[in-house]
């Protein structure tokens, strides 16, 4: 197995704690071999923001997503900049609560749910969307298996809120089921 | 520390502070600044955990000149910058030098010159990392080309530093230092720990600076406050640590100083080689180019080209003798460089027209992609 | 004075480089009769100077000295400090030194309230570079580079260190060295950052382009324009105008840093105890 995997979004979404998080899960809990690096400007909220990781069976030679097979878009600005940078077969999910013009592009699909409005109004808290996108992704393409996502989450989130994150990334999980069951049986 | 378990999720910076702290670095002073930074955050709340001690000071240059201070005490000390601190400490690292203290400088190399690009990766320190300060002086610089790496190459940093009581600058890039990494920390017991030699002759008999009191190039260094009572100056000193203009005493404590670099060469070069020995064409390349390095030339080798990889730890000293050698088996060596050609001119002063030398550059603050380096491969 | 001023000096490193009729002498020689007098270890002494002529002092003293870089002194002094607390760490330096280029580490070193001990060596002037105005010449005084007359005006260095944290701040001069010995005494003995201006006075290149042709014109200067902090307090702000007022300036109690620093570490110790 060899995936990339880019999260994109605004600074302040949480992108680079759920990047740092899927990472953890997929190499310390999974055991596979895996590398997150990040892009950030320099405002700490709502400048361009970018989590990437990559999962492999091999050593990883170069760090760097080149052709990602797994691209999350959580604002407009992320979508119109990543949403077509994808490999021929990979998968978008977007957050469509803060992203009205979709993606454009043949050969991979496209998945949507409302991500930011499922930690607000399902969850009660929308600072945990990131979490919630990691379910909805970890739903949607299996990149992890969710007790390593648990076992993760558990060990990077503030200490007080494990509940709620916890809660975040399983409806998060179930949304994401449900859209790909939606998906592939169109 | 996050977990209990050995192996971790770990960030570049992150290895850098505990790293350090496993070669038993005990004093930090620094100065926030991206993309260090969180080096200092680490290591404020780690040293106190084993007794040590973290200083924020008011600015770049109090942080390098407090490190020095503590090394005195006999502490092992470092600093942790990017560019811009890293210019303000050179007056100090010049200090160290002819003073023979010990301690480590980290630079996080970032797009420069000047403010530059805070944010993004650079390799265009290389240079001022070995000139940075005025006149003539040693200094060893590391440069790792993982997280893993970097815990393990921290420590060796340490050990040279105190072993040839030199400054060592520890070279990271924006890529290694952000990227995290899975790691599995060694066991303390696995790694080799050096303390620098300290004297065993009486007080009123120690002349800090003479060298053949110890192995003929590095005296033995007191603690302060052990009684040795001896003073240090950056003036250019005899044996005594006095100030002297003397012509031939000048002159010995430069060539002596100097001398360093050459006799600590063997010890301190770390220098792998990949696929060489059937090598058509090598990729010399350092940090984190050396990972694209490493993609290229398995993709290469995938095409039918006989690529192979230098990749080096050590900058400086250069690692003459490695290049020399390749330089006389293959037909060309590709130095791709997140600058615009700065370790090039070793590689081609190194090989002595045995071979061609191509420079592959990037300067737009993005890292050189594999695919670049393939492209320089099938070209030459 | 228990012992004999030689008993801490480098003989052998003797003549000085101090020109005829410099203050600094009389200064380092203050220095000397208050550590004879708390009766401090020769082994438990740290003397850290800068560059100029005033932090050529340590080498001259048989502790373990060290002779930093222009303006560093006090950041040097800071990391030997932090990491041994036990060893009284003074810093002699000079007034560019200190309140130019080392100014910023000055007014921190103050802010942290770190147990360290700065003698001011105040000749108003550059001297290892020739008579350079420093940011202690007194404005209309003329220097090499201030050929027409200097027209900023000088720190009031002990409100200032004060005003930034100190726990001592006092003032001497070289013309009642005695005075300055007991003031530095007091600075060595607070717990706490202490600070000493001691004014001293450089014929060679402030005194000949300024009207004081010699060592002794310089310290009848001093003698007629120092005024006691009692009698400071009788006189009004135009009698003080051109006078320069010695004695402890500032005294309080603060925290020191080191001791601090403790409490971080118990903390951090506890976090670790409450993880395990």
């Amino acid at each position: 197995m060899y995936k990339e995997i880019r999260l994109s979004g605004t600074g302040g979404q949480g992108l680079i704690l759920a990047g740092l998080i899927l990472a953890e899960a997929a190499g310390v809990y999974d055991g596979h071999e895996v590398i997150q690096t990040q892009s950030y400007g320099p405002e700490a909220r709502g400048g361009a923001s970018r989590a990437e990781v990559i999962i492999s069976d091999n050593v990883i030679d170069f760090p760097k997503v080149t052709s990602p097979d797994i691209v999350l878009v959580m604002s407009q600005q992320a979508c119109d900049r990543y949403g077509s940078q994808v490999k021929q077969g990979g998968i978008i999910l977007v957050d469509d609560t803060n992203v009205s013009s979709l993606p454009t592009i043949e050969g991979a699909s496209v998945v949507t749910l409302p991500i930011t409005e499922i930690a607000r109004h399902d969850v009660g808290r929308q600072v945990v969307a990131n979490v919630v996108a990691l379910g909805a992704l970890v739903g949607v393409t299996d990149i992890a298996t969710p007790k390593a996502m648990e076992q993760a989450i558990l060990s990077r989130v503030p200490k007080g809120t494990e509940e709620l994150n916890m809660k975040a990334f399983n409806v998060g999980l179930e949304r994401g089921r449900e859209a790909r069951a939606k998906h592939e049986t169109p | 520390m996050h977990s209990k378990t050995d192996t971790r999720l770990m960030q570049g910076n992150e290895a850098c502070a505990e790293g350090a702290i496993a070669a038993g670095m005990r004093f930090f002073a620094g100065y926030p600044i991206t993309p260090s930074t969180e080096i200092a955050e680490e290591l404020a709340a780690l040293l106190p955990k084993v007794g040590g001690k973290f200083l924020q000071m008011e600015d770049e240059i109090a942080s390098i000149s407090a490190v020095i201070g503590a090394s005195l005490t006999g502490a092992k000390s470092m600093t942790a910058t990017s560019g811009p601190g890293f210019s303000l400490k050179q007056e100090s690292i010049g200090f160290a030098a002819i003073a023979e203290i010990p301690c480590v400088i980290v630079n996080v190399m970032r797009a420069g010159p000047s403010t530059g690009v805070p944010t993004a990766p650079s390799q265009a320190d290389v240079m001022q990392a070995r000139w940075g300060t005025h006149g003539d002086h040693p200094v060893v610089v590391l440069c790792p080309t993982s997280v893993a790496e970097t815990y393990t190459l921290i420590v060796e940093a340490f050990n040279i530093s105190e072993r040839w009581r030199i400054p060592v600058i520890f070279l990271m890039d924006e890529v290694i230092a952000h990227m995290r990494e899975k790691v599995t920390i060694p066991d303390s017991s696995q790694l080799r720990i050096v303390d620098r030699a300290r004297p065993t002759c009486k007080p009123e008999d120690y002349l800090p600076f003479d060298a053949d009191a110890g192995d003929g190039v590095v005296p033995p260094m007191a603690d302060f406050g052990t009684g040795y009572r001896y003073h240090l100056t950056g003036l250019t000193h005899d044996k005594t640590g006095f100030p002297t203009g003397k012509r031939p005493e000048v002159d010995t404590l430069i060539r002596r100083l100097y001398s360093k670099m050459d006799k600590a060469k063997q010890e301190v070069t770390f220098v792998d080689e990949v696929l060489i020995e059937d090598a058509d064409v090598a990729v010399f390349a350092y940090g984190i180019t050396a990972r694209a390095g490493a993609k290229a030339v398995r993709d290469a080798r995938a095409e039918g080209i006989s690529a192979g990889l230098v990749r080096t730890k050590t900058l400086w000293p250069f690692p003459d003798e490695h290049v020399e050698r390749i330089a006389s088996t293959v037909r060309a060596i590709v130095v791709p460089e997140m600058n615009m050609g700065q370790l090039v001119h070793e590689v081609e002063r190194a090989s002595k027209g045995k071979t061609k030398v191509v420079s592959l550059t990037r300067v737009d603050a993005e890292p050189i992609s594999p695919d670049e380096i393939l492209s320089a491969l099938k070209e030459v | 004075m228990a012992k004999p001023i030689t008993y801490y000096l480098r003989k052998d490193k003797m003549p000085h480089i101090w020109c005829e009729g410099c203050g600094h002498g009389i200064v380092l020689g203050a220095v000397l009769r208050a550590i004879d007098s708390l009766e401090l270890d020769k082994n438990n002494v740290c003397v850290v100077s800068g560059i100029g002529c005033a932090s050529r002092a340590p080498g001259y003293l048989d502790f373990d000295t060290l002779h930093t870089t222009h303006g560093r002194a006090l950041a040097f002094a800071t990391g030997i400090k932090m990491m041994k607390p036990k060893l009284n760490v003074i810093v002699l330096a000079g007034d560019g030194d200190l309140a130019a280029i080392g100014g910023n580490h000055l007014i921190h070193a103050a802010r942290r309230n770190i147990n360290l001990t700065t003698v001011c060596f105040n000749n108003s002037i550059y001297g290892m570079t020739s008579g350079q105005y420093s940011p202690m010449t007194p404005t209309g005084k003329m220097a090499t580079t201030a050929p027409y007359g200097h027209i900023e005006e000088p720190f009031d260095l002990c409100d200032l260190v004060f005003a930034a944290g100190a726990s001592f701040v006092g003032r001497g001069a070289t013309y009642h060295a005695r005075p300055l010995s007991r003031l530095i005494a007091k600075a060595i003995s607070t717990d706490g950052f202490a600070f000493v201006e001691a004014i001293s006075q450089c014929p060679t290149y402030f005194g000949r382009r300024n009207k004081m042709r010699n060592a002794l014109a310089m310290l009848d200067w001093q003698k007629e324009h120092a005024v006691t902090t009692k009698a400071a307090s009788k006189l009004s702000p135009e009698e003080l105008a051109d006078k320069f007022v010695i004695g402890e300036l500032g005294t309080r109690t603060r925290p020191e840093y080191t001791k601090r620093y403790e409490d971080i570490i118990a903390a951090a110790a506890k976090e670790t105890d409450d993880n395990v």
